[in-house]
């Protein structure tokens, strides 16, 4: 089963990251690892905002071997990546934020797979086992 | 739009952040905090996080450009209450908070700045 809410304002970056503690909390996450999540969606969130003018938040719950998990994916219609070697990389950021967003949501995840055309836009797809 | 309160007691300014921020609250609150050190010649900054579940890359450059514009207004900063699930996240998200004075509560946050403003002023003796 898989759910999604919109990303326009600041005020759904905070609505997110309420909805993301909740499925966390519900699959049996540690409180480290529901702040992790949590914190990576604040992340990807903000950047569908402001590099890809606003997207879509989608959950989704997971299961491999009986182990569970958490799929969330951000996925915005924006400008695409034109470089995404260098938007992985530590401290480079294109606008004005500090260069951590995409690097850093990837280290507070287990599975991080992003897909980014120029003109079509940005999808990223992060998985949390328990 | 939500503020977040400022609280001045004697010399310092207290801040406590009780609500969910997002991203405009963050940055109107560096504004009222530049504009009433300004205005009351505060000379420490007291910055309560314990009731924030997360800090990300936003909130965490907000932290640290408090941290430097009250440091060119003349006063210090002290961040305090920060929890440990928060703290983690922060080291691996890439954010160390250099350069940011912490401290584990707000008494001992007070301490701390109580203790910097009385060498600076036995300094000017």
């Amino acid at each position: 089963m898989s759910e999604s809410m919109p990303i326009v304002t600041s005020q759904d970056v905070v609505l997110a990251r309420q909805t993301v503690r909740k499925l966390a909390q519900e699959t049996g996450f540690g409180i480290v690892d529901q702040t992790k999540l949590v914190t990576a969606i604040s992340e990807l969130a903000r950047n569908a905002i402001s590099y890809g003018g606003g997207g879509e938040l989608q959950w989704e719950r997971v299961s491999d071997n009986g182990k569970k998990g958490l799929r969330l994916t951000v996925a915005d219609r924006g400008p695409g990546i034109a470089d995404l070697e260098l938007a992985m990389k530590d401290g480079w950021t294109s606008g004005s934020g500090l260069g951590m967003g995409l690097p850093g949501a990837k280290r507070l995840v287990n599975d991080f797979h992003i897909t980014t055309e120029v003109g079509e836009g940005t999808t990223v797809v992060v998985t949390k086992w328990k | 739009m939500e503020r977040i309160p400022i609280l001045r007691m004697g010399t310092f300014l207290l801040v406590t952040i009780q609500i969910e921020m997002d991203d405009r609250i963050a940055l109107r609150l560096q504004e009222d905090l530049t504009s009433l050190i300004e205005k009351t010649g505060a000379r420490g900054v007291l910055l309560d996080l314990s009731a924030l579940e997360i800090v990300d890359s936003f909130i965490g450059r907000m932290i640290g450009t408090i941290s430097a514009m009250s440091r060119i207004l003349n006063a210090k900063t002290v961040v305090v209450g920060l929890q440990p699930a928060v703290a983690i996240t922060l080291v691996e998200l890439g954010i160390a908070l250099a350069g940011v004075k912490t401290a584990l509560n707000v008494e001992r946050g007070m301490a701390i700045l109580q203790a910097e403003d009385e060498e600076d002023s036995d300094l000017k003796e």
